[in-house]
């Protein structure tokens, strides 16, 4: 009976369209002349090239992972182009105002605040338009906080010493297949530096947008929170309908020094593929916070698209009263597959960690958490709460779910709670008999399943992601 | 206002229903007893549109619409309501959204503005209070952990909020303590009215000394096997079911 359940689900993906610019593509393929390619585009200085080429040198060493819970067919790495960006970029715009305005468009079309007139709730916006970061607002008025908000590619030239001491600090070059790729090859992303005491005056954000077909995006993230700073940041992204798989490998570092505290928001959509699991965005990603004393690292995502997902958004608690947090809904539908959790590594004395991961599974998708919490021999007291709970809407989809808890310390303490349960076939009746038509039931049943989770969001997001949600789950019901 | 006219419906392959008629005319109260499993909450569900339930002869017409024509939430819309014997839990969703949600359909339905928060919040708290439900139970999930009285007063809560033409009560009255069946009789004859009608499943003739109905029916294997005023019902609680089945035997 629950096929009834099934026949309400068709996701309708807005984000699909493609914007019209010409774009400088490199010829596909991936050797050491590339990646000195993209450095040279980059104007990298010598010490750049050659981490990326160790990091190349090493990912020619190292095997595709498959421990994930997902199938997929591999990347064929050679077919790709690794660096795609708009004519318009090619001379680097000194301002906002010398950015093609169609560019700008694309932004605009996708309700991102690209105007620092239009000043939605303070936010400051880096919008990453396939291999390039075409602008970044509010950077002067962030500037006067001391607070730096660029590009990573501006970064490397503006601040390199800052980039030296803490790229691959937290995500070393080797760490795993696809975080060693994107070292060797990312184009941009975002940096961010709070200095000492300071409360970054706005909410900081990057919008990811792939354009180009046949191309990756290896995006490139780092964000240091210096002593007793305080930094609330959020991503989004989202792609073109195709029917090819495009790769997107990401990279995210957190460094957050002692008393400081960041927050990670994250809303990913990239193109979840069409209702046969054709096409579709593979998003492999690796995103880790290291935390100092008393410092707290708190991640918070919602994922709704791309074909494949695998990442573990993580936190190191090297620091004594360290706090890590990981809060996550993940929805797959149709086709899709997502793999994904957080790791909680605590090393120092009486840190803690908190995980709620809420998975919607429906139609033919598969949805996994996997965690791990590991209380080191030197985490005394340390505390760990773990809940996990799955939603199954219709019964052709999947929900699994991977704990691992390794204990050496005899005084740290590890609570894990899992549920699964179902939207019901008289949970919808009762709603449709109460005059609620069937796909705003599913939706209001699926919010109510994500509440806790929604509610670490940034406000303005939080209703964003509940209408997600709501578009993801389009034809749900009825 | 409904008037059914030789019913017959399945539940995966089983016959349920077997030829029921019922006229039921704005205004009037209608009790119906039964034995356990002759179909009485079928009937409600087969009303309200239940997926699952196949239709295979009859109609039902309601106010001049025929009711199989309708969605579920249609049928809703155009004041059919049914108040369930087993009511479902919606973990995480409060009852004060659903219930929002569920009035702003109805009213959506007749072109009417959905009411504000503010308004909405009101008026629902004073129907908490006529049902004798704390407000508390506004916040919390829909039935979620509820008692099984409770779980019935939130029913009642929902009728009174949506005032819908047509009320099916199914075994509204059964776990309620004596207290309780007085608050559930008193909200079911605040509603009685003149252009609303109701049917009261149930099996206890006691329930029948508060709301007093204009008719009792007896549904045995599938249809109305016999049909009379308040004074059948007496009979019944004397004598059992067994008489009216040598009788239609
Ligand atoms: N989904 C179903 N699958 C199979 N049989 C069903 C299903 N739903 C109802 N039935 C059967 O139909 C018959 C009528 O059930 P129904 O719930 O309508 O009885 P009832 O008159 O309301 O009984 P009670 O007084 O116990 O509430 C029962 O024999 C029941 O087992
Ligand atoms: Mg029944």
């Amino acid at each position: 009976m629950s096929e009834n359940i099934d026949q309400y689900l068709k996701s309708e993906y807005a984000a699909g369209w493609t914007t019209d610019v010409e774009s400088l593509t490199i010829p596909p393929g991936l050797n050491e002349d590339v990646i000195r390619l993209i450095s040279a585009k980059k104007q990298e200085p010598e010490w750049m090239l050659e981490w990326r080429l160790q990091a190349f040198r090493a990912w020619l060493e190292m095997e595709e992972p498959n421990w994930a819970h997902v199938k997929y067919a591999k990347p064929d790495f050679q077919s790709l182009s690794y660096y795609s960006s708009p004519k318009s970029m090619e001379e680097r715009p000194k301002s906002l105002d010398e950015v093609d305005p169609e560019l700008l468009r694309t932004y605009e079309k996708l309700g991102i605040p690209v105007h620092e007139q239009e000043v939605l709730a303070g936010v400051a916006v880096d919008m990453v338009f396939d291999s390039v970061s075409v602008g970044t607002t509010f950077r002067e008025k962030l500037k006067d906080a001391g607070v730096i908000f660029c590009s990573i590619s501006e970064a490397i030239q503006e601040y390199p010493e800052l980039v030296k001491k803490y790229l691959g600090s937290v995500v070393p070059q080797k760490d795993n297949f696809y975080a060693a790729l994107n070292s060797a090859v990312f184009s941009d992303g975002s940096f961010v530096y709070i200095p000492k005491g300071v409360r970054c005056p706005m909410e900081l954000s990057t919008y990811f947008r792939i354009n180009e077909a046949k191309t990756g995006q290896f995006e490139r993230t780092l964000l240091i929170a210096d002593e007793g700073s305080h930094v609330s940041y959020l991503e989004g992204c989202t792609a073109p309908m195709r029917d090819e798989n495009q790769l997107h490998a990401a990279v995210v570092e957190l460094v957050a020094l002692d008393d400081a505290e960041i927050k990670y928001s994250t809303v990913q959509n990239w193109y979840p593929g069409n209702e046969e699991g054709e096409g579709g965005i593979f998003n492999f990603v690796t995103k880790r916070g290291m935390a100092h004393n008393r410092s707290k690292i708190s991640w918070t995502q919602v994922e709704t698209g791309s074909a494949v997902t695998w990442k573990y958004p993580s936190c190191i608690l090297k620091g004594d009263d360290s706090i890590g947090e990981f809060y996550s809904v993940a929805l797959t539908s149709n086709y899709q597959q997502a793999d994904t959790g957080t790791k909680m590594i605590h090393l120092g004395k009486n840190t803690r960690s908190t995980i709620i991961a809420k998975g919607i599974s429906a139609k033919r998708s598969e949805n996994a958490y996997r965690g791990l919490v590991r209380m080191n021999p030197g985490a005394e007291g340390a505390r760990n709460y773990t809940q996990c709970d799955s939603l199954l809407i219709g019964d052709q989809c999947g929900a699994h779910t991977f704990p691992y808890i390794e204990s050496k310390n005899p005084t740290a303490v590890i609570e894990h709670e899992a549920t699964t349960s179902k939207v019901s076939d008289d949970q919808l009746f009762l709603c449709q008999q109460r005059g609620i038509d069937p796909e705003k039931a599913v939706s209001m049943i699926v919010n109510g399943f994500c509440k806790e989770v929604f509610k670490e969001l940034p406000m303005e997001f939080a209703v964003e992601a509940g209408k997600l949600l709501e578009v993801s789950l389009e034809g749900a019901v009825g | 206002m409904l008037k059914i006219d030789n019913l017959a419906a399945q539940v995966e392959d089983k016959v349920i229903l077997r030829g029921l008629n019922l006229d039921v005319k704005a205004g009037e109260v209608h009790a119906i007893m039964g034995p356990n499993g002759a179909g009485k909450s079928t009937l409600g569900h087969v009303l309200a549109g239940r997926a699952g339930y196949e239709v295979t002869g009859g109609s039902a017409d309601f106010d001049g619409q025929s009711l199989f024509d309708l969605e579920p939430e249609e049928r809703a819309q155009a004041g059919l309501f049914l108040a369930f014997q087993y009511p479902v839990e919606i973990p995480g969703v409060s009852n004060m959204e659903f219930l929002k949600a569920s009035v702003d359909a109805v009213r959506a339905s007749r072109g009417q503005e959905a009411l504000s928060s503010m308004d909405f919040i009101k008026l629902a708290r004073e129907k908490c209070q006529a049902v004798d439900l704390p407000q508390d139970f506004l916040k919390r999930g829909v039935n979620e952990g509820f008692s099984g009285g409770e779980k019935k007063r939130n029913e009642l809560l929902q009728m009174m909020l949506l005032e819908p033409k047509l009320c099916i009560l199914d075994e509204t009255d059964s776990g309620l303590d004596i207290d309780a069946l007085q608050v559930v009789a008193n909200g079911v004859n605040a509603l009685r009215s003149p252009d609303r009608a109701m049917i009261v499943v149930t099996h206890y003739q006691r329930l029948l000394d508060y709301i007093v109905p204009d008719y009792v029916h007896v549904l045995a294997k599938g249809k109305i096997v016999k049909s009379g005023g308040r004074e059948l019902a007496l009979e019944l609680e004397k004598q059992g079911y067994g008489w009216i089945d040598e009788e239609v035997a």
